[in-house]
C-alpha cells in the first residue's frame, strides 16, 4: 500500500556508476568552451581583441554579444553574452569555442577586453538613495511586495510590551555537487541541448530567443541531474544559449562545464535580507500587531526576485494570528552576483526572523517559548496576515509531536540545572514553520502541468511528464500514483526522461509544486486510463464498469471471482480494437481571489506546517556550535514513502545546519571570495550528529494520494531552532546570520564578561 | 607535452595508456578510458566526488597525477560488482536510501569501501571519519552512514 517502501527508480543506475550526467556524454567531433568574464562590478566594453586568442592552436572561435542571432537577454535578465554593459564580476563578455578544454582556456585567458569602469553599489539601502549608480532603470528598484491587514497602529495602542528588532540573514551558494554544464548538438531541423535543469521549458524559451528559433525547433534532453535546490533555473538557461549558440555557428556538438570556481562566480545565490519587525504583545502572550519591512538584495538582474520577495512578505508574520499586520518588502538591483530562487524561495529568512522574534518575545513575558507558540499559532478558522480563513492547520499537531519527542519539559528543566563553569554549554531552542504550496495566487508564476501515460501492448506503462528529478525522489513518486491507481507493479512502469520533445510543458519543477502539482496531472492521466480499461473490460467480462476494481495486475469485480481478466489483456485488447491505451492529465491548483494592493486574500491552495527543535553544544573558547540533536516534525499530508521523507528532512536539516552556522559566500565591493569549498564551508558527515524526522500525517485535499510537498518546507525551520538554542544556551542572541566561530564568540565573550562584572 | 605509458591495474584487469604527465587520474579515467562514474566536483580535493581507491587507500582522483599510478592497483565504482552481483555496499546504499541525486555516491561507495577493506567492523565514528571528505548536499549523510554500517555487518 501507500506506504510500503519501493525501490527508487533511478538508484540502481547511480549506484553502479553507470547513471549518465550531462559531463559524461560525449559526442564526435565536440568542442568545448570557455567563458570570459568581467572582473569588474559595473564596466562598459568598450572593445574586445580576439586576435591572441584566435592564434591559439585549436581556438576555432571567440564569440561576443553581435554573434547573437536572437536577444542577448530579456529586460534587466542577465545576458548570454553582455552587449555593452557589465553589471557584476561575472558577466559574461566573450565565449572561446576549442578543440580542447585545454585550449579553450588558454584561448579565454588571451582575449583582451577594454572596460571603462562605471561606479559601482553594494549596498541596498545605498542604492535605493537618490544620486545612487543605476543598475536598472531609474530607481534600482527590483520588486516590491505588500500585506496590510487591520491597523498597526491601533494595535501597537493595546500592546503592553513592543519590541523591535532587526535581523539580517547573509548570502548563501546553492552548492549541488554537480556543477552547471550543457551540451549543444546542431541537428539539421534545429539544435539539441543535453542539460541538467528544473526549469526544462524555461531553459528552452532562453535558448530560443537567443537563437531567434521557434521553441518547437529547440529540443531540451535532461539526462541525470546532480542535485540542484533551484540553482539549475535561469543559470542552465545561459549555458544553454551559449553551447546553442556555438554549436550553430560552428555546426558542431560544443560542450560547457564549469569548475567549481565558475559556478560559484557565476551562479546565482540565495537573497540576503535585512528585516526590521515591530511587534506588540499583551501580556497573556497574546499578539497585537506586528509591522515588518524587508529590504533584500536581488544582486545585479531580476531573475525571480519578484517571486520570493512576494513569499517573504506574505509569510513574514510566521504562522500565528496577528490580528493587525503591515509588511513592506522591496528588492533592489545592486552590482553583487544575482540573488534567485533556492530551497526555501524566499521562506527561510522570515522564518529566521519571525521565530526568533517569537522567542524573545516569550521570555520577556516569561512564558514557554512553546506555549507562546500554542497560544498564537494558526489553527483552523484562524485569519492569516492576509486575511485568509486557514483550514487543515496541523501546526498544534506537529507541536504536540515535537514536545513529546524531545521532551521538552523535562529537557528544559534538566538544562537549567547544568553546570555552566565548564568550556561547554549546552542549550534547547525550537522554532515553528509554515508555507504554502506551489506558486500561488498572489501570482508567482502560471501553476499548471500535464502529464501522458501510454500502456503499451503487454501492458507495461510508460510515463512522459516535465518531472526534473533531481535527487527528490519525483519519478518514483509518479510511478507511485500511477502503481496504486492501475494496480500495476511498480517494476512495470517507466518514466520518460524530460525530453521537450515529448513531454507536456509543466512548468518548473520548483516551490515544492513537483508531487502538488505534476502528481496531479499523473493521476488524472492515470485516472483516464483507468475509466478506458473498464469499460473495454467490462465488455468482456460481460459486467458494468463501475463493478471493477484495478488491483495487482488484475481488473475484477470483488464480488465475483469468474470475472477477472489480466491488465495486460485488456492492453491487448485495446490495441486490437483500436482503442485508445493512452491517458493525459491537466491540472491546475484552484487560484483564490488576490489583492495585490494590500496582499489580501487566499495566497496559497495548500499550506504545510512543521515545528522542530535543536539541541547544542557550544563551546565557550572555540564559539563552535554541534547540533547534537534535531528533532523535525513535518506534516507531509501522506507519507508516499516514509524513509524517503526522512531522507529529505535530514537533507534540509544537514543544508539548514550549513545556513545557520557556516557557509558563508563572502562577496567583497562586488567579487566573490569564496570560490571553491575551501572556503565555502558545506557541512561534512563530523558536523552531523543525531536527526530525528518525525512524520504528521494531514492527508492534503488537493495532492496526489494525500500528498504534500517538501522540498523546501524541511529547511525553513532549521537555522532559527538553532539559533534560539544558541541563545538558550548563551543567555544573549545572535541576530545575524551566520552564527559562524567569530559571531558565537563575540557573544560568548561579552556574555562572560557580564557575567563576570555581575 | 609529450604522452607517457603509464601500466596500473584497473578494477582487476591491467591497463596500458599513453598520457600526458600533467593530467589528473580523474581525467585519465574520465576522458581516456571512458570511465564516467567517477565524478568531479571541485578539482582540488575537498568535495570526494572523484574519490577512487588506488593500493587499498580512499583517494581523491582529482589530486592524482597520471605517473604516480604506475604499478599501482585502482578500484573505480564501475569495478565494485563483481560478475554482475552488486557490491553488499552497493546494495545496502539502496536498500538504506542512501542515494538522491547521485552525484555523491560514486566517491562514497569508495570511501566507504577503502574504509571496509581495511577495518571490517567500523563504529560510527570512524565511519564518519572515512566519509568527512565526502560531501553530500541532499541526503544529510545520516542514511549514507547506517547504509555503511549495516553493509559492515
Ligand atoms: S573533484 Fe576531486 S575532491 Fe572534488
Ligand atoms: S546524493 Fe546528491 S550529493 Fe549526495
Amino acid at each position: 500500500m501507500a506506504d510500503s517502501s519501493i525501490t527508487r527508480v533511478d538508484v540502481l543506475a547511480k549506484a553502479l556508476g553507470k547513471a549518465k550526467y550531462t559531463d559524461d556524454l560525449k559526442f564526435d567531433n565536440m568542442l568545448y568552451l570557455k567563458v570570459v568574464r568581467c572582473p569588474h562590478p559595473h564596466a562598459r566594453v568598450i572593445g574586445i581583441n580576439k586576435e591572441k586568442a584566435l592564434a591559439i592552436e585549436g581556438v576555432v572561435a571567440v564569440l561576443t554579444a553581435t554573434d547573437i542571432p536572437g536577444l542577448p537577454c530579456q529586460p534587466k535578465e542577465r545576458p548570454i553574452l553582455v552587449p555593452e554593459i557589465a553589471r557584476y564580476a561575472g558577466d559574461g563578455v566573450a565565449l572561446v569555442v576549442a578543440e580542447s578544454p585545454k585550449a579553450a582556456l588558454e584561448g579565454a585567458e588571451a582575449v583582451r577586453v577594454e572596460y571603462e569602469l562605471l561606479e559601482a553599489v553594494f549596498d541596498p539601502e545605498e542604492a535605493l538613495k537618490t544620486g545612487a549608480p543605476l543598475v536598472h532603470g531609474d530607481n534600482n528598484v527590483a520588486a516590491q511586495s505588500k500585506v496590510c491587514k487591520g491597523d498597526v497602529e491601533a494595535g501597537f495602542k493595546e500592546a503592553d510590551l513592543i519590541l523591535e528588532r532587526e535581523y539580517n540573514t547573509h548570502r548563501v551558494e546553492h552548492a549541488p555537487i554537480e556543477p552547471e554544464v550543457a551540451i549543444a548538438v546542431p541537428t539539421f531541423e534545429g539544435i539539441t541541448v543535453y542539460c541538467p535543469t528544473n526549469s526544462p521549458f524555461q531553459v528552452r524559451q532562453i535558448v530560443a530567443e537567443t537563437m531567434a528559433m521557434p521553441q518547437s525547433q529547440i529540443r531540451l534532453f535532461q539526462p541525470t541531474i546532480g542535485g540542484s535546490f533551484g540553482s539549475k533555473c535561469y543559470d542552465a538557461g545561459v549555458l544553454a544559449s551559449r553551447a546553442a549558440l556555438a554549436a550553430k555557428l560552428t555546426g558542431r556538438p560544443c560542450k560547457i562545464v564549469y569548475t567549481r570556481e565558475e559556478s560559484i562566480v557565476e551562479s546565482t545565490k540565495r537573497h540576503p535580507y535585512k528585516m526590521k519587525y515591530k511587534v506588540g504583545v499583551k501580556k497573556n502572550g497574546k499578539l497585537t500587531a506586528m509591522e515588518v519591512k524587508i529590504i533584500g538584495d536581488s544582486g545585479a538582474y531580476k531573475s525571480k526576485t519578484p517571486f520570493v520577495i512576494s513569499r517573504s512578505s506574505i509569510e513574514a508574520t510566521g504562522p500565528y494570528v496577528v490580528p493587525n499586520v503591515h509588511t513592506e518588502a522591496i528588492c533592489v538591483y545592486t552590482n553583487n552576483v544575482t540573488s534567485c530562487a533556492m530551497r526555501g524561495f524566499g521562506s527561510p529568512q522570515v522564518a529566521y526572523a519571525s521565530e526568533l522574534l517569537m522567542d524573545e518575545l516569550a521570555e520577556k513575558l516569561g512564558i514557554d517559548p512553546l506555549k507562546f507558540r500554542r497560544i498564537n499559532g494558526l489553527k483552523d478558522n484562524s485569519l492569516s496576515a492576509t486575511g485568509q480563513v486557514m483550514q487543515n492547520v496541523t501546526l498544534d499537531e506537529c507541536l504536540d509531536k515535537l514536545e513529546q519527542e524531545i521532551k521538552w519539559s523535562s529537557r528544559k528543566a534538566e538544562l537549567k540545572q547544568q553546570d555552566k563553569t565548564g568550556s561547554i554549554v549546552k542549550g534547547l531552542g525550537l522554532a515553528c514553520m509554515y508555507r504554502g504550496e506551489s506558486f500561488g495566487s498572489a501570482g508567482q508564476g502560471s501553476d499548471y502541468a500535464g502529464a501522458t501515460l501510454q500502456v503499451q501492448r503487454d501492458g507495461s506503462i510508460t510515463l512522459y511528464s516535465a518531472m526534473s528529478e533531481v535527487g527528490q525522489g519525483g519519478h518514483t513518486m509518479l510511478v507511485r500514483v500511477v502503481s496504486e491507481v492501475l494496480g500495476i507493479k511498480p517494476s512495470r512502469i517507466f518514466v520518460s526522461p524530460v525530453d521537450t520533445c515529448y513531454v507536456p510543458d509543466s512548468g518548473p519543477t520548483v516551490a515544492t509544486r513537483g508531487t502538488y502539482v505534476i502528481g496531479n496531472a499523473i493521476r488524472l492521466a492515470a485516472e483516464e486510463v483507468k475509466a478506458k480499461f473498464a469499460e473495454v473490460a467490462a465488455e468482456e467480462l460481460g459486467v458494468r464498469p463501475e463493478e471493477l476494481v484495478f488491483k495487482d495486475e488484475r481488473i475484477y469485480c470483488p464480488g465475483d471471482p469468474s470475472k477477472s481478466i489480466s491488465f495486460s489483456r485488456i492492453a491487448a485488447q485495446c490495441y486490437l480494437k483500436s482503442k485508445s491505451p493512452y491517458g493525459y492529465g491537466w491540472w491546475s491548483p484552484p487560484v483564490g481571489s488576490w489583492d495585490r494592493e494590500k496582499g489580501q486574500g487566499e495566497a496559497y491552495s495548500s499550506y504545510v506546517y512543521g515545528a522542530c527543535a535543536a539541541e547544542v553544544e557550544l563551546d565557550l573558547d572555540l564559539g563552535k556550535v554541534e547540533v547534537m540533536k534535531f528533532v523535525a516534525v513535518h506534516d507531509v499530508g501522506k507519507a508516499l514513502d516514509k524513509e524517503e521523507v526522512k531522507g529529505q528532512i535530514a537533507g534540509g536539516v544537514s543544508m539548514g545546519i550549513g545556513y545557520a552556522l557556516m557557509e558563508d559566500l563572502v562577496v567583497r565591493q562586488g567579487v566573490v571570495k569564496t570560490v571553491n569549498f575551501d572556503e565555502y564551508l558545506l557541512p561534512t558527515s563530523l558536523d552531523i550528529h543525531e536527526i530525528i524526522p518525525v512524520i504528521v500525517e494531514q492527508p492534503s485535499s488537493y495532492g496526489p494520494l494525500g500528498a504534500k510537498g517538501l522540498g523546501e518546507p524541511v529547511m525553513s525551520a532549521v537555522a532559527p531552532a538553532i539559533l534560539n538554542a544558541i541563545a538558550d544556551a548563551l543567555g544573549t542572541r545572535v541576530y545575524d546570520l551566520p552564527a559562524n566561530l567569530e559571531a558565537v564568540l563575540d557573544k560568548a565573550r561579552a556574555a562572560k564578561g557580564r557575567c563576570c562584572n555581575d | 607535452m609529450p604522452e607517457l605509458k603509464i601500466c596500473f591495474n584497473l578494477n582487476g584487469r591491467e591497463v596500458t595508456v599513453m598520457a600526458p604527465p600533467d593530467m589528473t587520474l580523474l581525467e585519465l579515467l574520465r576522458e581516456k578510458l571512458d570511465l564516467t562514474g567517477t565524478k568531479k566536483g571541485c578539482e582540488i580535493g575537498e568535495c570526494g566526488a572523484c574519490t577512487v581507491i588506488i593500493n587499498k587507500k580512499a583517494v581523491n582522483s582529482c589530486m592524482v597525477l597520471v605517473p604516480q599510478v604506475e604499478g599501482t592497483e585502482v578500484i573505480t565504482v564501475e569495478g565494485l560488482s563483481q560478475n554482475g552481483e552488486l557490491d553488499s555496499l552497493q546494495q545496502s546504499f539502496i536498500k538504506n536510501h542512501a542515494i538522491q541525486c547521485g552525484f555523491c555516491t560514486p566517491g562514497m561507495l569508495m570511501s566507504a569501501k577503502a574504509l571496509l577493506m581495511n577495518n571490517p567492523n567500523p563504529t560510527k565514528e570512524e565511519i564518519k571519519e572515512a566519509i568527512s571528505g565526502n560531501l553530500c548536499r541532499c541526503t544529510g549523510y545520516i542514511q549514507i552512514i547506517k547504509a555503511i554500517a549495516s553493509a559492515s555487518k
